[in-house]
């Protein structure tokens, strides 16, 4: 899916990347915006993600709700969760669309060791380039959301692009375009910032005194954002993480772990090196053979 | 005692076809671990045919290093139980690594240095084994949640680490004490080497003790 070119590149898996040359001008970030509020379940963003992608999500069973997928797979990048949350006399449905939330600190692709098989454009986008894929899995434990899936059919990891290749030509996600009520927004992050504050606004005047903007500060942020009623609380929503970060095992995996071990290996063979070096080899004198000798000698007469 | 007269018999022919499985896996392991563990030695994977075969493969090098340790483990753990002669050795270690071990115990076929590689690996092959089943996707991914997979990933690297540290004392201690390899190529030493280095050992291989 990678149809940006590499000068567009903020990071890239497993290598160093030299910032954007002097003189470009700083790309603008994008954003996602899911109104979770005026989400009716129709699903049809689940379908234009299918039929945009050209994915083919074989048919699977029903576990008797709404949730259809029951979760995300490598064919079907997006899903509607449904939770009923009950309280008091009250009961409200809620739908979340899940997917990719494309972390401006992205735990897939600090964790993945494959050089180029994770990329982040400088507009924020994170994306999975097939090719450089070797289907470890070690995106599925970087990430903090719990996105990627790999297929069993080719061994690669697949989650959502946010529709890279639609948005370098200046279209929106597939999803925001066939939303009918229009809860998925899609422009500069700042436009939709500041789009979500208008809607907080009229929820709170709704009596949704706890409405607000989904935008985890724990991986510097988002580029798929919600607006919730119940923003204090995000795990009502099925599972979505209170406050996501980047484990700290993967942090020290990842981080720490490697030039310590290389250090350490470095040190040994050096150490190893000089030793020898120093003392020279530990040789058998001719006096251990002769003692040998007449130790064994008797023995073999 | 062995053919030539002058030689002493250390490892059978078994022993040392086990020992060399377990040795080629290891590097193998080794190699192919590296490469996914650091971007700087991703290029290692071209030694396997690539990153996905490299990935794919790995595993499955794993699995025979398991069986073919176990086999060594299960000829030499009796010789490598610890004694109070393995303490004073390694107290003396300074000594040992200078070449000046007279005036130390007689040791048997192992000495202290030896032993703790044998259990070193041991224990670190059993914890590689077990969080590399949690590490593997393609037949183990349902089995473990998200944090056992993170946590076995640390544990799969640091142990990954102690081991090939521990190999790397290991292959230099035959290098360094000349006349040692031949115990793994041809399975003898010569009298002398047994003499100095594992005298008692020698003693009850000639009947003397």
């Amino acid at each position: 899916m990678s149809v940006l070119q590499a000068l567009d590149l903020r990071r890239r898996s497993a290598s160093t990347v030299a910032p954007p040359p002097a003189g470009k001008p700083a790309a603008v970030e994008v954003a996602k915006l899911i109104d979770v509020s005026k989400c009716i379940g129709c699903k049809a963003c689940q379908t234009a993600c299918l039929e945009w992608n050209d994915l083919n999500q074989a048919i699977g069973y029903t576990d008797g709700t709404y949730n259809n997928p029951t979760d995300l797979t490598p064919a079907s990048w997006t899903v509607m969760r449904f939770t009923e949350y009950e309280h008091g006399n009250d009961l409200e449905w809620l739908i979340r669309k899940d997917g990719c939330m494309h972390c401006d600190d992205p735990g897939c692709l600090k964790a993945c060791p494959a050089p180029g098989a994770i990329v982040q454009y400088t507009n924020g986008i994170v994306d999975f380039v097939s090719e450089n894929c070797i289907g470890c899995g070690y995106c599925v434990k970087g990430c903090p959301f719990n996105i990627p899936r790999i297929s069993k059919t080719d061994s690669k990891a697949y989650k959502c692009t946010l529709c890279s290749d639609r948005v370098v030509v200046g279209q929106a996600p597939a999803c925001a375009k066939a939303c009918p009520t229009q809860a998925i927004y899609f422009g500069t992050k700042a436009d939709m910032i500041a789009h979500a504050d208008k809607r907080i606004v009229d929820l709170k005047s709704r009596g949704y005194q706890n409405a607000g903007l989904y935008d985890p500060a724990g991986v510097n942020g988002t580029h798929v954002m919600y607006v919730l009623h119940h923003a204090d609380k995000p795990s009502l929503y099925a599972g979505l993480p209170d406050n996501p970060h980047i484990s700290p095992l993967v942090g020290l995996w990842k981080g720490m772990l490697k030039p310590i071990s290389l250090a350490a290996i470095a040190f040994a063979g050096v150490f190893g090196l000089m030793h020898y070096v120093t003392k020279g080899p530990n040789r058998v004198s001719e006096n251990d053979e002769r003692k040998a000798a007449e130790l064994a000698g008797s023995d073999r007469a | 005692m062995s053919g030539d007269g002058k030689a002493v018999s250390r490892y059978t022919t078994g022993a040392r076809i086990n020992h060399w499985i377990t040795a080629v896996s290891l590097i193998l392991l080794a190699l192919s671990g590296l490469a996914l563990f650091h971007p700087a030695l991703y290029f290692l994977t071209y030694l396997f045919g690539g990153g996905q075969l490299t990935r794919a493969i790995h595993p499955w090098i794993g699995v025979v290093l398991a069986i073919s340790f176990l086999g060594l483990f299960f000829r030499f753990f009796t010789l490598n139980l610890w004694n109070r002669d393995d303490t004073v050795w390694m107290k003396n270690l300074g000594a040992v690594i200078n070449d000046r071990e007279e005036g130390l115990p007689e040791l048997g076929k192992y000495n202290a240095g030896q032993k703790l590689v044998f259990w070193g690996q041991s224990i670190l092959i059993l914890l590689l084994f077990c969080s590399g089943i949690v590490l593997w996707d393609v037949y183990f991914a349902d089995y473990t949640t998200i944090d056992q997979k993170r946590l076995s990933a640390v544990v799969h690297a640091l142990c990954a680490i102690g081991a090939i540290l521990i190999w790397i004392v290991h292959v230099y201690a035959a290098i360094w004490v000349k006349g040692t390899l031949r115990a793994m190529t041809r399975g003898s030493v010569t009298r002398g080497w047994a003499w100095k280095h594992h005298r008692k050992w020698f003693r009850q291989e000639v009947g003397k003790p």
